[in-house]
């Protein structure tokens, strides 16, 4: 493969809450991100899944660790060029469509307003032209330009936050939750909108969700995060046909198959952290196979890998 | 489930509609749903579609702009003096129904815990209110009860939980002191509505896993309100599926997952990513529901549904009966419909489904 567009190395980001008392987020993360695929990091809430987005988009400093985006260390103080090159080449879709839009803006102004900030355009007429070109790519018709957002329904408002992503025309997009506050109809569409513009522009995602069975679907390869660790790492087949740690068995055995007849007769795996005994900050990642990673000690690893 | 089992809540042509700015939401237009003692009905949806409301118009929760046009909600249910009575819950005045029937009989868990529970009260407090203001136990009973509760919900170490705040636990726990609360008072119908939406998938599977052993141990009748169908096919015994304020099929469990006929049931299950597609492109029932300040002419699925007929434009069908317990509202099961099959990618999901079933026993 190509060299890879993002490259995340052993990430940490920590929050001083008083003098005492620090949350550890993010534990030494490290995962990359190739062009054109989409990555999946899958966890609970609390796993650091949306601080590690966060960090990489530097909506924070990271506290250790190294971002490399499109070759270039994008971690420490930014200089002008650099933070011009990720702001246009790398975008974010929120989970809350309604609270990420302005409600006083109209949403050629939204979708328009990195064009205005980066001087992408050469008229007032190429400007409009691009917003209607975005707003037909997204599903939405020209005419809807000059409304606000609150004029539109949950989907059609992610549809705008998508289309104010990808005016930029951006290497890599970070999806947070982006489909969890809409309905299930709904979804479908937006997923199968965000394929449709990866196979034309050649994107690629960081897809957070928590939302497994949608993951598998949209994802190339996956990351489960527990406790602001990577507990597991592989391409979706191998992660879900092969689990090993058993964090990742207990959220897999927790998706509800729409399937009656089993799914009356299933019990869910627990698994509890505090009374496993497993400590991850004594585990190092361990290659399983091909690409598939585990976060275990030695004893471990055979443990989970003999069953 | 055993055939005789006595209706407890019957819900006959309920309509309601809502005063709003913009002009008269006509929400639910025309409901009949019906619960047996015992058993767990889901009724499926996307937001919009009337299911929280069919159910608040039950428990007397309706918004002060909502109007009840038409319909009866019975709730059927032994007395103290084991005499049994049925009352129309709709007519019964609000006093009565929060004196008597809210909290004590048919309780309720809501989505979100946080929002649900008293920041400024211990949650063995909250558990405790609801006995002493229905049953009139005393301080020492309650207690008792409270605790055991909270041992029943699965909270390990229930005399410490007692005396914490609900901001002091997890979500997943918050539900559950939820779920100890609403079952503080032995009510005999349970509403569950979105009780896991706001919570991890870890989490979701065992508070429902919670609620099934809770209902078998209680003889409690569940009504669970959700968009999930996964959540759905987990708990349900019967399926509700609602479309813009409608009930557009129901069936039993496997009716629904394995003979679905209403397009928007197809449409519904064709859209859930299942673990085993490798399809490219998820199916997507095209548009969104519909803005029922404008009550549609005809079928109100008609514009989403790639079936639709010339009828459906004209005339909203009436539920044809598939079988017994299995009816569903679409003019394709008339006799003089052209035959239209299930969308073969669902087919094959299905026969996928049934394989599974097979392996499984």
């Amino acid at each position: 493969m190509s060299e890879p567009l993002l490259k995340v190395e052993n990430l940490k980001q920590y929050f001083p809450i008083s003098r005492s008392y620090t949350v550890k987020a993010v534990n030494g993360v490290s995962f990359e991100i190739y062009p054109g695929e989409t990555y999946g990091l899958v966890g609970e809430s609390g796993s650091g899944k949306t601080t590690i987005g966060r960090s990489v988009i530097r909506l924070y400093n990271p506290t250790g660790g190294r971002i490399l985006f499109d070759g270039k260390d994008i971690t420490g103080k930014l200089d002008r060029p650099t933070n011009e090159m990720l702001r246009a080449n790398m975008q974010m879709i929120f989970q809350d469509p309604m609270a990420s839009l302005n409600p006083r803006k109209k949403v050629a102004d939204i979708i328009g307003e990195g064009l205005d900030i980066h001087h992408r355009y050469a008229s007032r007429q190429d400007r409009a032209d691009q917003v209607s070109e975005m707003l037909k790519k997204v599903g939405l018709s020209p005419e809807h330009a000059a409304r606000y957002p609150h004029q539109f329904s949950g989907g059609q408002r992610q549809r705008v936050g998508i289309a104010r992503a990808l005016i930029m025309n951006p290497k890599l997009i970070i999806a947070d939750e982006c489909i969890s506050a809409l309905d299930v109809s709904i979804q479908a569409q937006v997923v199968n909108l965000m394929k449709d513009i990866q196979e034309e522009t050649g994107c690629a995602y960081l897809f957070i969700a928590h939302d497994l069975s949608m993951v598998k679907y949209i994802s190339d390869r996956i990351g489960v995060l527990h406790l602001g660790y990577m507990v597991e790492a592989g391409t979706k087949e191998e992660i879900f046909e092969h689990p090993i740690h058993p964090y990742t068995r207990s959220l897999l055995s927790a998706i509800p198959h729409p399937n009656p007849e089993v799914e009356k007769r299933r019990k869910s795996v627990s698994y509890d952290y505090a009374a496993s005994g497993i400590d991850y900050a004594k585990g190092a990642e361990r290659l399983v196979s091909g690409t598939h990673t585990v976060l275990a000690t030695p004893e471990e690893f055979e443990d989970w890998t003999s069953r | 489930m055993s055939e005789e089992a006595k209706t407890i809540l019957d819900i006959k042509n309920l309509d309601i509609s809502f005063r709003t700015n913009a002009g008269v939401v006509h929400a639910i237009r025309g409901v009949n749903l019906d619960l047996r003692k015992g058993e767990t009905v889901a009724i499926v949806g996307e937001s919009g579609s009337g299911k929280s409301v069919t159910m608040k118009a039950a428990m007397g929760l309706l918004d002060s702009n909502a109007t009840v046009n038409s319909g009866e909600i019975l709730y059927t249910f032994t007395d103290e003096s084991g005499r049994e009575q049925t009352v129309d819950l709709l007519k019964l005045p609000k006093k009565q129904l929060r004196q008597s029937i809210n909290g004590q009989r048919i309780a309720m868990v809501f989505q979100d815990p946080m929002t649900s529970l008293d920041p400024t009260m211990t949650i063995g407090k909250q558990i405790m209110e609801g006995m002493f203001l229905h049953k009139g136990m005393s301080k020492e009973a309650a207690h008792a009860r409270a605790l055991e509760l909270l041992t029943l919900v699965g909270i390990t170490d229930p005399e410490k939980r007692f005396r914490n705040y609900p901001h002091q636990l997890s979500g997943g726990m918050r539900q559950r002191v939820v779920i100890a609360i609403a079952l503080s008072a032995d009510p005999d119908i349970l509403i569950c509505d979105e009780p896991t939406t706001a919570l991890d998938v870890t989490i979701q599977a065992k508070i429902l896993e919670l609620i099934m052993d809770i209902q078998q141990k209680m003889k409690l009748s569940v009504i669970y309100i959700t968009h999930d169908l996964g959540v759905v096919a987990k708990v349900a015994d019967y399926v509700d599926v609602m479309y813009a304020g409608k009930i557009v099929e129901v069936g039993n469990v496997n009716e629904i997952f394995y003979k679905p006929k209403h397009p928007y049931t197809w449409g519904l299950l064709s859209a859930m990513p299942d673990m085993d597609t490798d399809d490219d492109r998820l199916y997507s029932i095209p548009g969104s529901p519909p803005n029922l300040l404008h009550e549609p002419e005809g079928d109100a699925f008609a514009a989403r549904n790639q079936f639709a007929l010339a009828i459906d434009e004209k005339l909203d069908p009436p539920l044809f009966k598939v079988s017994e317990t299995h009816y569903a509202a679409t003019w394709l099961l008339h006799p003089d419909a052209p035959p239209i099959e299930i969308p073969k990618e669902l087919k094959a999901r299905i026969a996928r489904a049934q394989r599974e079933v097979e392996k499984y026993l």
